[in-house]
This record gives structure tokens, sequence and C-alpha cells, in this order.
């Protein structure tokens, strides 16, 4: 177990990535955002505060950078928010707080919610003078600890760290932040905004830990030092595919692929790359592999463009992008060359009856199957949990492979462990598993205190 | 469409192709501004006040920007013309030379002796002005010296040097009027004794527009130190049009006015002119967006004339004046309430927290007995994290939720219009008239029947 520093692991790639991946929406300057922050109504009881999961009271948040009191705004959305920052890059705010602002009902543009967030973040962490100068005050004699170094971790460890608990954050990676470090396509968020937030969240108090739980540290040594444990160690490596030649050189899965380019300053790519997947990860890696050079890139997805799970506007900025889509056809085999995945074998598919869901099945369609030559395989097709972990803590339940909680607590079934984020959704949005470490470090309080 | 009514202008005998004059500031300082003027539509100028020359400081002007619009108020510590008194004599003839039909009006302050008047009349007529304008009103510098608005403040001072300027004046004698004094019509019945055949008002108002949170310092700063200014720009169109309504009004006035203060555009003008004015006059706006304002101020008054069937500034000048009458003369049995259009309706609720803050409590959200009630169903209810929407194009109907319409209660709607201005769209809430089924009676009429 050890501490490190974040300041000296800053990867190699963060100055680099900047031209090769220019921002998706361009920060607003000071001016830029007075005017958009005018153009709030300033509603009561607001849709938009409803509809982001951290519930940051955006009209308030808004109307301070509108009267100039940009550190009042920055703190306003941190309260709520502690990944105000990560969560203002990447957050699909069209679905978000910028899909329910009343101004869409009239036709008129939403308010850009997602941008002057941005802008309030940005200027809060490049002024030396901001953030929480001391730790917090310990106020309190039980300790806390989250197992993995993400959002959901993050935004719990800084809540109960504000509330006065001693926390440790628990991760076995060279640098904290997990997805948000590694994980998020470079032109949406860049390592170095991730690793802004970790050190304002190590400057609270927050101690952070490198080790892998159950095994560096067992689950025994966690229960003796910390009073509650909180589960949000995200999913673990990508699935596999299950198909022949998955494992040849050449193949790599998307976060695997995005964790590369993100870290290495000179990764390139050429020739034909075969994207297999219909998520946002799969277009996060196509895009990538578009703007890394890449000749072609094709996505193949099994079902069709309308039960694709990547958000539309997703999907459409990856047609800008020139990445070329192909509908219901399944991977069957990745044939090699010369010890090298040179092609993909795919089985055309048919749409069948809707599974318990409403999600049509995929069953055999007429055709042939035919071969894609390409240079490189990303296979995307979801992450796993990481279920060794969870197998071996005692009376956490699980369901699909993902941690039950308390909806409105992120209590397990063991009173002593609570869960959020990716191991409890399964995979959804960076803002989702900060509500869920907020929520459930408010639980954990409230528990502790009654005790 | 080429229009057809008839602009020219007749202001106490005082004749041009309209009725919109530059206001004595920046803009008419010198010859070559004033023909520029005219080629661009002015129909008239007031000179920059002619006098012994002064010195002027820098800097001369500060501003009120509002919600990212600027100069929505404008304030000057600019003295009269620190020019040479003969340069402008010459200038005036030179421009009366080649602009016959456009008014040139020499605005003159000089001690308050009365051979100084004496000469500055006839020197001024002698160059060829229309007219002159004697100004009381300037209220920063000049008023120090006792000129300017130290006169204008005491009926007795304007009265005598009216009467000093009538004795040589060949040419109509307007007095400009201040509005920092406690009824505008006192000074106004003085110059009509003075022998003044019209008035022009309203000069600035006192003010200090405001202070730099960095240096402490009032703007506009010199040298360190601030001092109160003049105040004009479209902020003061209210109080100029209320004092101008009074001078129209007043019986012992009987005088016509020349209206000034906030006159942006053709519709300004249009509301002066209702309310009695004969000619209205421009300053800010000019400073602002330069002489070509005038153009839309001509077309914009022409359509409206056209449209509404006056022929000419007479056939509707004045005709707003029965409309303004006293408090105890309005109708108490005449009743309007607030209707919401739910089809029309963003859900923004700023109707609904105006009138529960800041007026009669009488719009409601179903269910909830007052806003905080709301406010805390809101966050009960999205406690979980709501679920994000996978499409969003796939909206819902485009409709606003009823649970966010607001209802009025309009047997306890007092019809006082907050929520109708505060409404950002138009048409949603209309103020509807209530039969009563009472007669006209007014509190005048209550009070005598209570006797």
């Amino acid at each position: 177990m050890s501490s490190n520093s974040t300041d000296q692991l800053l990867p190699p790639a963060a100055a680099a990535s900047e031209e090769r991946f220019p921002d998706l929406h361009p920060a607003l300057d000071a001016h830029a955002a007075s005017i958009e922050a005018s153009r709030c109504l300033f509603c009561f009881d607001a849709p938009c505060t409803a509809a982001c999961p951290t519930h940051i009271d955006v009209p308030r948040f808004i109307k301070k950078i509108a009267t100039g009191n940009l550190r009042g705004s920055a703190l306003t959305i941190l309260d709520s928010n502690v990944l105000g920052l990560s969560c203002s890059r990447v957050c699909p705010v069209d679905v978000l707080c910028e899909g329910a602002c009343v101004m869409v009902r009239e036709n008129y543009k939403p308010i850009e919610i997602g941008r002057l967030q941005r802008f309030a973040m940005e200027r809060f962490y490049e002024n030396p003078a901001s953030g929480w100068s001391a730790p917090s005050p310990i106020l309190h004699k039980e300790k806390v600890c989250c197992v993995g170094g993400g959002p959901a971790s993050l935004a719990c460890a800084a809540e109960l760290r504000r509330r006065g608990y001693a926390v440790a954050v628990f991760d076995d990676r060279p640098l904290p932040g997990g997805l948000n470090t590694y994980g998020v396509a470079e032109y949406k968020l860049r390592p170095q905004d991730s690793l802004r937030e970790v050190k304002m969240i190590r400057a609270l108090g927050v101690e952070f830990r490198r080790a892998l739980v159950g095994e560096a540290v067992s689950l025994d040594e966690l229960e003796k030092e910390f009073t509650l444990i909180f589960l949000g160690m995200g999913l673990g490596a990508m699935n596999r595919l299950g198909i022949p030649g998955e494992s040849l050189p050449g193949v790599v899965d998307a976060l695997r692929f995005i964790e590369r380019y993100k870290t290495a300053p000179d990764f390139r790519v050429s020739g034909k790359v075969a994207v297999i997947g219909g998520g946002n990860t799969a277009i996060d890696a196509a895009n990538a592999a578009r703007r890394l050079g890449a000749d072609e890139v094709h996505l193949f997805y099994r079902r069709s463009e309308r039960e694709m799970p990547a958000f539309r506007s997703e999907y459409d900025r990856s047609k800008v992008e020139g990445v070329r889509f192909h509908w219901l056809a399944q991977p069957t085999e990745i044939i090699g060359k010369e010890g090298r995945a040179a092609a993909v074998r795919f089985a055309p598919r048919r749409l069948g009856a809707p599974d318990h869901t409403g999600r049509s099945t995929v069953v055999s369609g007429s055709g042939s199957e035919f071969e894609f030559a390409c240079d490189l395989v990303i296979p995307a097709i979801g992450q796993s949990q990481l279920t060794s972990l969870l197998e071996n803590t005692r009376g956490v339940a699980l369901q699909d492979g993902l941690v039950v909680v308390d909806r409105s607590t992120g209590r397990t079934t063991n009173p002593s462990y609570f869960s959020g984020g990716d191991c409890v959704n399964g995979g959804r949005e960076v803002v989702d598993a900060a509500a869920d470490g907020k929520r459930a470090a408010i639980a954990m309080a409230g528990q502790m205190e009654a005790a | 469409m080429k229009t057809v009514a008839d602009l020219t202008t007749n202001f106490a005998g005082i004749r041009c192709p309209n009725p919109f004059w530059l206001a004595s500031g920046p803009p008419s300082n010198c010859a070559d501004q004033v023909m520029r003027a005219f080629d661009a539509g002015w129909g008239g100028a007031v000179w920059k006040t002619i006098g012994e020359p002064i010195v002027n400081t820098t800097s001369r002007y500060s501003s009120v920007d509002w919600n990212n619009q600027r100069m929505m108020g404008f304030n000057n510590i600019e003295l009269i013309s620190d020019r040479p008194i003969e340069a402008n004599l010459r200038e005036i003839t030179e421009v009366k030379k080649r602009y016959p039909k456009n008014a040139v009006i020499a605005s003159l302050m000089v001690e308050s002796k009365r051979e100084a008047w004496h000469d500055i009349v006839k020197r001024s007529e002698d160059a060829g002005a229309d007219g002159l304008e004697l100004n009381f009103g300037c209220p920063h510098g000049m008023s120090e010296r006792g000129m300017g608005s130290a006169v204008g403040q005491v009926p007795d001072y304007a009265c005598m040097i009216t009467e000093w300027a009538k004795e040589a004046a060949r040419t109509p004698v307007l007095v400009k009027l201040t509005p920092n004094i406690t009824d505008i019509r006192t000074v106004a019945r003085a110059a009509k004794r003075g022998g003044a055949d019209g008035l022009s008002a309203i000069n600035t108002l006192n003010s200090i527009t405001g202070i730099d949170l960095d240096t402490l310092t009032p703007r506009p700063e010199v040298g360190g130190y601030s001092s109160h200014g003049g105040y004009g720009g479209p902020a003061v169109k209210p109080i100029a049009l209320h004092m101008a309504q009074q001078l129209a009004a007043d019986p012992e006035v009987g005088i016509p006015v020349s209206g000034i203060g906030g006159i942006e555009g053709w519709r300004e003008a249009a509301e002066f002119l209702l309310l009695g004015c004969g000619s209205v006059q421009v300053c800010t706006a000019v400073m602002h967006y330069g002489y070509r304002i005038v153009e839309d101020m001509i077309d914009g008054l022409s359509q409206w004339m056209d449209e509404k069937g006056f022929a000419n500034l007479e056939s509707f000048r004045g005709l707003s004046l029965p409309r303004v009458t006293e408090w105890k003369h309005l109708d108490l049995n005449y009743r309007i309430v607030a209707r919401i259009h739910p089809e029309k309706c963003i859900g923004c609720d700023l109707c609904y927290i105006a009138c529960w803050d800041g007026a009669h409590q009488c719009i409601h959200r179903e269910g909830y007995a007052k806003p905080e009630a709301a406010e805390l169903a809101t966050r009960a209810r999205i406690v979980v994290t709501p679920i994000a929407k996978l499409d969003s194009h796939i909206g819902p109907d485009g409709k606003t939720t009823p649970e966010r319409v607001p209802r009025v209660d309009e047997d306890e709607c007092v019809g006082c219009n907050l929520c109708w201005l505060v409404c950002p769209v138009p048409g949603c809430i209309t103020m509807e008239k209530v039969e009563t089924g009472k007669p006209f009676e007014s509190w005048e009429q209550r009070t005598a029947q209570a006797k």
C-alpha cells in the first residue's frame, strides 16, 4: 500500500493530444459565457436541475456567471457534484439538463448548460486561490473506504470527507480517476482534467492508496480498518466476443484502445479498422480511430440502426467523422494472416421477436457470410464486472453480475457495504456514477451517525 | 412600399422636413458633423451649447449595461462647447447656407448677465440660426458656475434670463428644462412667463452610474476621482415621457414641447408625439450607433402613420394625452384577470414564483400549498437517479407537463399584470376583462358619496 502523487504521473500524451483531439465543443470565453448566462430564464423549480442526476442547481450557478460571481458559481456546482469539471465535458447534456431546458419547448436553442458549467469549472481550476485550501476537519472516529478510484468512489469519498469522515480510496492503477482518467474519449475529456479533480479531492483530505482490493489488500483487512465500505470498482475488462481469433494481435478491445491513445503520444492508426458494437464506447473508439489516421473505419452492429444503444448525437457525430456503419452483422471469426488479425467474418442477421425487455432479439438472417479485410479489430461489446471481488464479498447480493442496492441509499444487502456507479448500473454516464457516490455517502453518514 | 405620411414639422415656428432633431451634445459639435447628420436624414440639429469655451476632462462618459446590452443608460461629465464662439457661429452660417431646409437651433449658455445674453442671442441669429435653445438644464460642472441647471432649478432666474433672451431675439426661443427638480412644471411656467416660445425636456438626470469594484472609484474616473454626471439613454425614457406629459397637459404652460430622453427609434418618437410633443431630440442613440439610425426613425414612423391612417404629425399629436388622468379618476370597478394558455406554456414557472413572492399569491401549481412544497416534492421525486433518455430525437410530445403549468385562481387574482410581464412567451398569459356588472366608480366618487 502506498499513496502516490498525481502530479508526477501525468501521462506523456497530455500535451500532444490537444492537436490530435481538438475539443468537441470549444470552451466559451468570458464574454460569450456572460451572454449565454444572460439568456437563462432562471426558472423556478427548474427542470434542468431535476434532470441532472446530481441535481446541480443550474439556474443558480448560471445566474452567478451572469453576475460575475465565478467562484460562487463553481462552488454551487461542486456542492452538488464534486466532478463538475469532468461532467461538464462528458455529460450527454442533450438528454439531461439541456434536453429539459424549457427553451426547447419554444423552439429556442436550449441554454448551453454544459459549456457554461465547463466555463465556471475551468475558471475555478485555473485560479490557484481556488479549491479547498485546507483539508476538512475530521469530526468522527469512524473511517470509510472506497474500492475503486473512479467517479462513483471519488464522489462518495469527497462527500464523506466534507462531512468530517476520514476516507481512503483504493485503486490499483498508477493514477486514480478510473474511466475519467483512462477510459473517456480524448476529445471529450483529457486525463489532466480528471487529475485536477483528483488533486482537489486529495487536497480535501481524502487519502489515496494504490492497491488491488482482494489481492494486495483483503476484505478482512478493510473491514478491520473501516466502518463502512463503498464499492465503486466499476466494470472490469471488456466482454469477450467468444469467437475464434479474438486473441490475435491486431485485436484490441475498445477501452484498452482508448486508454492506449490517451497515454501514448505517438500512437497512430492506419489502414482499415473494424469496430464491433453499437454503444457509445464503440462510437468513441471509431471516432478516435478516424482521428488517429485510419483510412477507413467500419462499425458493425448485429441489430439495426434503430436498436443501437449509442446516443443519437454520438451516432450523428460519428457519421460526420466519416465512420461507415453496417447493420445486422454478427462476427463469427477473426481470421489471421501471418499471425495477425487480417479480416473478420460476419454472418447476416435479422431482427426477431422482442424479448421480455422489449428489445428485438437477433436471429439468423438470409444471405451468406462475408469477410471484411482490415488491419485492426476493435471489439466494443460492453464491459463485464469484476465479479471475483464481489464473490469474495460476503453477503453482497448480485443480479446479472451487478451489485444490488437500494436505489435511494446505495446500500447493498450487507449493511456494511454500499455501492454505486457502473458496477451497479452496468455502465452509464459519469454523472450517474457521481450521483450514486454522493447519494451513498449521505446514506453512509446517516447510518454512522445513527449508530 | 413607399410611404405617404407627411412628416414636415413646424415647431413653434421652426420648420424642418421631419421632427427628428439632434439634441445639443457631442453629435452636434461642429459643422461637419451636423451636415453629415442632415445628409443621413435628420430634420434639425440643436447645436452643441455655445458659450465661453470651457476645458474638459478625460475621461468624460460612463454607462450602465444591462443583460449584455451596452449603454442602457449613459452618463457624461462633458461641459458645453470647448470651441470659440466665433468658430461655432461661422459654422452655423455655413450649414444654413448649404442646408436651408433643415433647422439649426443654437443652444446657448452664458453668464447670468443681461448684456451677455443679448450679445449671444444677436450673434447667433445673425449667424443664421432658426431658433435658440436656452440651456437651463446641464446638471454638472456648469451648474457649479451658476449656469445650466443652477438657473433651471430656480423659477425666477429662469424667467428673468428668458426675458433677457426674448428682449433681443427675433427667432423662436426654447427653454431646455432640467429634470433635477421637484416639479418640472414650475420652471416651465416661469419660462412661459418670461416669454419662451417652446420648451425642450428633459435634460439629463444627476447620476453616479457605478463604481469600479477593484479601484473603488466611481465612473467615469478622472485621476482617481469622479463627479456626478448627467444621465440619459433608454433608461430615462419613462421619466422623460412622464415629464413631457406633465408639461403638455398643464394649462399654465401651453407652449410646444420638444421631447428628449431615451429616444432610440420611431416607437419612442411616436410615444412623445402622442403625449403632445412637437418634435423629438436624440443624443445617446446617435452616440451609440451613429446618424444612420434616423433612417428607420423616419421610415418606421411613416409606416406606422400610413397603417393607422395619420396623414401628418398634427393628426395624431397629443392623442394619448386625454388618456392620462389622476389616479382618483380611475374606475375602481374595472376588472381584469390573468389567464394562462397551457398550450403555450413552457413551464418556466416564473409567473408562479413572481405571484407568490412579488404579488398576491393567486397563481398555483396543482397539489402544492406553497412554492416551497413544490420544490420539496421535486427533490423527493428525483432522489433516485432518473434514467437518461436514450435518444433525444424521440422526445415527449413537445408539450409542457401539466404538472408545471400553473393555474390562476381568477377569484383571487387582482389583475396586477405581474405574471404577464414576467412571462417570456408572447401570448402565453393574457389579461382578460371580467364583467363586474358594476357601473364606473372612481375613488373620488366613492369618497364623495361617503361624506
